[in-house]
């Protein structure tokens, strides 16, 4: 974006922005005579958010917990289903289309069967965090398995490299990248999923995720407290997809991409 | 006569795309002798490095015999070692992990004496031990080429293909890189069959090149020039006359 203007404009730049809305947010609420059922002022949102804030970390704890979890247990199962999936078109043709139906399923509608199967347990939001985020991951890593430099390829060929070590010394390394691609995308999903999961598993007791949290609140017309709830989870979205980008950094070093002749001599 | 390394008879390779047949080769004869450097000199697109692959047991011919040392193709994989046009090195692979590869995916080859026979191969190509640990991104096209060749020599190959290795290469570059290829035949005996599209890295290079035509060898020439060969020869008139007859021989054998 705009990398020319120097570090302090591209920090207040925004933080202006911020503190604009929240004024004309005031205002709006004082203009219109808006109940705080509706649309609680600025303040009072922070006001909830700081009598509230052992409630929303400790939420927030728990959401990140299962968000992990479920873009853990994706990123495992979906590269697992990947390699399966590289080895032979065959389980490729039969599969693939299963994995789309993955895709396209509306997580909403089948959140209450998987709950009526696993019941309202931290285990069942990890379940729904890691189905709606495995997708990106499955056909990441196998098109990242299949798209090997014919060279290499070759090279692999040459010296008679059996299939397991060109899937352990070529393909997997090789796909690196492309995991780390999908776990960028698949990070915000894993929290969506996570907060999707709580808001139907409901108020279990002691350990409340941000989603559940919400719910409650919701129920009791809490809308301030609300509202920093949502907050909880965008912030928990941004953290997530930071770690990602410093396993991506990581990553990028690790395997980085042969450039050919391109570097310098 | 020197004894014969690789042998070729007949080949043809005809490619099928979409219901259109290209013919690659057809019908090629070559006979590259043993220990010697034999260049096959032709236009881009002009069948080489197919030639290269159907040796190397990349590519089936569609008919036709390869024989190798006397052997099939198939029977003498292990003798051959090929030298990619781009290096082909594994990026997160350093260098000296890279050279061990293809030592490790020989399957029944004991690792015994490996770490000072990757040394050698190394300072052979002129790898300075800094560098040793350095990842491909890290060189320059020209050490990128030298490990890619280091690699190739690892497992001590009776044969090196070598597929227009330093076309990406600037001239300096290059001829560096030339006198290694030359330095490596007069110490290791081991034989090569280097394709390229630049004439005087042919005549510099070879024992004898022969010219394609048409999916076939136009014309094969002996370089009669006196090795060891030093730069000073590319200004020689003989060089100058291999030059004028090798460029002849290309534009009269080729199509377009």
């Amino acid at each position: 974006m705009n990398s020319k203007s120097p570090l302090w404009i591209r920090i207040a730049a925004p933080i202006g922005v911020l503190v604009a809305v929240a004024i004309a947010w005031h205002l709006a609420v004082d203009w219109f005579k808006l109940p705080p059922i509706l649309l609680p002022k600025p303040v009072r949102v922070l006001q909830a958010i700081w009598t509230e804030r052992v409630r929303l970390v400790q939420g927030s704890w728990v959401t990140l917990q299962a968000s992990m979890l479920g873009l853990g247990a994706s990123a495992l199962i979906g590269s697992l289903v990947a390699i399966l999936f590289s080895q032979s078109a065959w389980i490729r043709t039969a599969l693939y289309p299963y994995v789309i139906f993955l895709q396209t399923v509306p997580i909403v509608a089948i959140a209450p069967l998987l709950i009526v199967w696993s019941g309202a347990e931290f285990r069942t939001v990890v379940l729904v965090s890691c189905i709606i985020s495995i997708f990106p991951i499955i056909s990441n890593v196998t098109s990242g398995l299949l798209s090997i430099d014919s060279n290499h390829l070759d090279l692999f060929r040459l010296q008679g490299a059996s299939r397991w070590q060109t899937l352990l010394k070529l393909r997997i390394p090789s796909a690196m990248r492309a995991l780390v691609q999908g776990l960028r995308i698949s990070c915000g999903l894993a929290v969506i999923g996570a907060i999707v999961g709580e808001l139907f598993v409901g108020n279990s007791g002691t350990s409340d995720g941000l989603g559940s949290l919400m719910n409650a609140m919701q129920a009791n017309l809490r809308t301030a407290e609300l509202i920093g709830a949502i907050l909880a989870c965008t912030l928990l979205g941004i953290l997530l997809f930071l770690g990602v980008e410093l396993l991506n950094r990581w990553a990028l070093r690790r395997w980085t991409i042969d450039t050919g002749f391109e570097s310098a001599a | 006569m020197p004894a014969v390394a690789i042998e070729c008879e007949g080949l043809r390779v005809v490619f099928s795309q979409g219901g259109a047949k290209q013919t690659i080769l057809d019908g090629l004869d070559l006979d590259v002798p043993l220990g010697q450097i034999t260049t096959l000199l032709g236009p881009s697109g002009c069948g080489k490095s197919t030639l290269l692959r159907v040796i190397a047991g990349l590519t089936e011919p569609t008919s036709g015999t390869v024989r190798i040392e006397g052997q099939s193709v198939r029977a003498s994989q292990h003798k051959l070692a090929f030298v990619f046009q781009e290096s082909a090195l594994l990026p997160w692979r350093s260098v000296w992990q890279n050279v061990r590869l293809p030592w490790e995916l020989r399957r029944g080859v004991s690792g015994q004496g490996l770490e000072s026979r990757i040394q050698e191969v190394l300072d052979l190509v002129g790898f300075k031990g800094t560098d040793w640990h350095k990842k491909p991104h890290q060189l320059s096209g020209g050490m990128k080429m030298r490990a890619s060749i280091a690699r190739a020599l690892i497992t001590q190959p009776d044969i090196l293909l070598l597929d227009e290795p330093f076309a990406a290469l600037d001239d300096m570059l290059r001829s560096k890189l030339n006198d290694l290829l030359l330095r490596i035949v007069a110490q290791t005996k081991t034989t090569m069959l280097f394709v390229t599209h630049n004439i005087s890295e042919a005549i510099y290079l070879s024992h004898s090149i022969a010219v394609f035509r048409q999916g076939t060898i136009g014309e094969q020439i002996a370089v009669d020039l006196p090795f060891p060969r030093n730069p000073q020869v590319r200004s020689s008139p003989e060089f100058a006359a291999y030059y004028g007859r090798l460029s002849e021989s290309l534009i009269r054998n080729s199509t377009v």
